[in-house]
């Protein structure tokens, strides 16, 4: 239902010409309701910026919506998945 | 990071992303609910926004005053707790100041639907405001705003929540000037 509330809550805000972003954990929820902007998460639910503590990848995701934010386009809405930059490769043995 | 967009002149559905979360899930995916929850979810008539409003950012974002929303469910100390008696779910809000200390938000979220444990460890997880305040601080945005709102997720009936919550949210944050804001869910 989270996802309900805050689609809604975007485009209330849209409607009195506040751009949005909203971040979305169940994309099928923003296909179902039309949130003007929003970025498709692949977190579980609680974690909605990816891990607790780690300011960089909050940042990651942050950045991402800001983007879409910024997106030239003449009207919406639009989708977008979200992909985690994977994680770095093990160190090499010594 | 990629972005990866889907479409520019509507939502369609599309296949699942094959990335998976360090949680192991996939994007869409009600695994992680129970049962009963996935048949409510699977049987909820959700409300549908049409038409679909659209306000370009008329500013550079590095000009623009951003302004949180989060559906978390946080207070401030000394603010009343959401209430999760109320049938349909409280539709109410509270505004958390922007020089708020993040790691005094207190998770009144009641629902035992998701793991409270990351956002209780970091509310900035699920309301970021300390990030906001970085990125202020970097120039990506013009400025934050003086406050922001917390509302509750679990309104199964929003009626309320639409008609009364959302318009005064909106109309406070226009009346502040803002330009943009992040909508974050839990």
């Amino acid at each position: 239902m989270c996802n309900q509330a805050v689609c809604l809550a975007a485009a209330e805000l849209e409607r009195n010409g506040i751009s949005t972003v909203a971040l979305v954990l169940l994309r099928s929820v923003a296909e179902r309701v039309r949130p003007p902007r929003a970025l498709a998460l692949p977190f579980r639910h609680g974690y909605p910026l990816d891990a607790p503590n780690q300011p960089e990848r909050q940042h990651a995701v942050i950045e991402a919506a800001l983007r879409l934010l910024e997106t030239p386009a003449e009207r919406g809405p639009l989708l977008v998945d979200y992909e985690p930059a994977p994680p770095p490769p093990p160190a090499r043995p010594a | 990071m990629r972005l990866r967009y889907h479409s520019k002149s509507g939502l369609r559905p599309v296949a699942c992303s094959s990335t998976l979360s360090p949680g192991g899930r996939a994007v869409g995916d009600l695994s992680e609910f129970s049962l009963p929850i996935r048949m409510f979810l699977r049987g909820y008539r959700w409300r549908v926004v049409d038409p679909v409003p659209w306000a370009p950012l008329r500013v550079p974002l590095a000009r623009a005053r951003l302004a949180l929303f989060s559906s978390a469910g946080f207070v401030m100390p000394g603010q009343p707790a959401f209430d999760e008696g109320i049938r349909g779910g409280d539709p109410s809000f509270r505004e958390i100041p922007s020089d708020a200390d993040p790691a005094a938000l207190v998770d009144t979220h009641r629902s035992e639907s998701f793991d409270h444990a990351g956002m209780q460890s970091d509310p900035n997880l699920a309301f970021p405001l300390q990030r906001a305040r970085e990125l202020a601080l970097r120039g990506r945005i013009g400025s934050l705003n003086h406050r922001h709102w917390s509302f509750m997720g679990s309104i199964t009936a929003p009626g309320r929540f639409v008609a009364e919550t959302l318009p005064r949210m909106a109309a406070d944050a226009l009346a502040d000037g803002v330009q943009a804001a992040l909508l974050v869910p839990v």
